[in-house]
C-alpha cells in the first residue's frame, strides 16, 4: 500500500517547476505508477477513473490555496500533469515561468 | 404517479449517493439516520457531490447549493417518512438492523407506498416478510457513485407485484436510469459474482502474489475494467464487503464465500476504504 504525498509536505510551492513536481508526485502516487508522460490523459488512457478528478481537484485546492470555481470544474483542467499545472498557475496568476 | 418526496433511510456512503441523485433530478428528500452528526456529514457530502457534477458528467443536471439544501430534510425521526411517496432503504447490511426497521417503516409509511430495499445481499423476499406489504417491496441495488451510474440491478422478491415494479420504473425515468430486472437470490447477480473477485483479490494480496496496485492494474489494463477489485472494495467500504460475504456464506453454506482474513483484519483495524482514507489503498485527500 502506498501513501500519496500529503498536503503537509508540500509547503505551498511558488514556482512553476515546483508546482508541476508536486502535482506529478501526487498523481503518480495516487495512480500507483512509477512514471507517466506529463501530457498523458489520465482518464482516456484508463490509468485513473473519473472519481480521481475530484481527488485531484481537492488536492490542488488545498495544496495551492486556490478557489476552484464552478467554471473551473472542467475535466480538461485536470486531465494530465501539464493541464493541471497550467490550471494551477493560471489561478495563481502566473503568466508562465 | 407523481413523486413529491422520497424517503431515504440510512445516510452512509450509498445513502449520500441516493440523496445526491434525487436532489439533482429535482426531487425532495426526507433523509433519516440515527444521529445529527451522521446527517450533517451526509449533507456536506451531498453538497460536495452536487458541486463536483460538472467535473464528472456532461449530462447530469446542474443545481445550486441552495437548491440542493432546499430539497433535503434531515431527521432522526422515522415518523417523518409518513409524507413520502416512495422510500429507499440503505441501512447497514445486517438483518438484525433491517428487520426491526422494516417493521417500523411498515407502521409509519402510508399503506400504498412502496419500499425499495437497497441491499447488497440480503434476500428481498426475507425483507418483505418483515412487512405487511410484501407485494410493495422491491430490491434496488444502486451502486456507487449512484448519481453517475445509469443502470440499476432491480430484484423482484417472491411477492413483488408488477405495479410495484412499474412504480419503481417511473421513479427511475425521473432519474434517467435503466433497470435490469432479476429474480431474488442472495447477492443477486452482481454481488454473488463481484464479491468472489474482491475476496480472492484480497487472498492474492495476502499470499504476496502481487501488490494491491498490481492486482488492480491487471483488471484495469488487461481486462479493461474501470476499477480493480481492491479499489472497488475500498469504494464500497470494506466493512460492507465483509458483511456481504458473511451473508453469502450464511446463505449458500459454500466455502467459496469465506471471508479472507486480511480483509477482516483491515476492517478490525478501522481501515474501511475511501470513507476512512485507508483500505487496500490510501486516500489522504478525500
Amino acid at each position: 500500500m502506498h501513501t500519496p504525498t500529503s498536503e503537509s509536505t508540500v509547503a505551498h510551492p511558488e514556482n512553476a517547476a515546483q508546482v508541476k513536481e508536486t502535482i506529478r508526485r501526487f498523481i503518480l502516487s495516487s495512480i500507483r505508477m512509477a512514471r507517466l508522460d506529463d501530457d498523458a490523459n489520465l482518464f482516456e488512457s484508463g490509468v485513473a477513473n473519473s472519481l480521481f478528478a475530484v481527488q485531484l481537484m481537492t488536492f490542488v485546492e488545498k495544496t495551492f490555496a486556490i478557489d476552484v470555481d464552478m467554471d473551473d470544474l472542467d475535466i480538461e483542467n485536470f486531465k494530465s500533469v501539464n493541464a493541471t499545472t497550467a490550471f494551477v498557475l493560471r489561478k495563481k496568476g502566473h503568466l508562465g515561468d | 404517479m407523481e413523486f413529491k418526496r422520497i424517503g431515504v433511510l440510512g445516510a452512509g456512503n450509498i445513502g449520500v449517493g441516493v440523496v445526491t441523485d434525487l436532489v439533482l433530478h429535482g426531487l425532495c428528500t426526507v433523509v433519516v439516520d440515527v444521529s445529527d452528526e451522521i446527517l450533517a456529514s451526509a449533507q456536506a457530502a451531498v453538497l460536495n457531490n452536487v458541486r463536483c457534477v460538472p467535473l464528472l458528467s456532461k449530462t447530469l443536471p446542474r443545481i445550486t447549493r441552495d437548491e440542493a439544501l432546499r430539497r433535503m430534510v434531515l431527521t432522526t425521526r422515522l415518523q417523518d417518512i409518513e409524507s413520502c411517496d416512495f422510500v429507499i432503504e440503505n441501512v447497514t447490511e445486517d438483518w438484525k438492523v433491517k428487520q426491526p426497521l422494516y417493521e417500523a417503516m411498515d407502521r409509519v409509511a402510508r399503506p400504498e407506498v412502496c419500499f425499495g430495499a437497497n441491499t447488497s445481499c440480503i434476500s428481498i423476499t426475507q425483507i418483505a416478510g418483515a412487512t405487511r406489504r410484501s407485494a410493495q417491496v422491491i430490491g434496488i441495488h444502486l451502486m456507487n457513485p449512484v448519481h453517475l451510474k445509469p443502470t440499476v440491478e432491480v430484484i423482484r422478491g417472491f411477492h413483488t407485484s408488477q405495479q410495484t415494479l412499474d412504480t419503481l420504473l417511473q421513479l427511475f425515468s425521473v432519474l434517467r436510469k435503466e433497470a435490469i430486472v432479476v429474480d431474488d437470490s442472495p447477492g443477486f447477480v452482481s454481488n454473488r459474482i463481484s464479491h468472489l473477485f474482491m475476496n480472492e483479490a484480497a487472498f492474492v494480496l495476502q499470499d504476496d502474489v502481487a501488490t494491491a496496485a498490481q492486482i488492480d492494474q491487471v483488471f484495469k489494463q488487461c481486462f479493461g475494467h474501470k476499477m480493480g477489485p481492491l479499489e472497488t472494495a475500498d469504494l464500497i467500504g470494506l466493512d460492507t464487503v465483509v458483511r456481504s460475504l458473511d451473508v453469502l456464506y450464511e446463505s449458500f453454506h459454500d466455502p467459496k464465500y469465506r471471508c479472507c482474513p486480511l480483509l477482516r483484519k483491515l476492517v478490525h483495524a478501522g481501515h474501511l476504504g475511501r470513507k476512512t482514507g485507508k483500505g487496500f489503498h490510501a486516500y489522504p485527500d478525500e
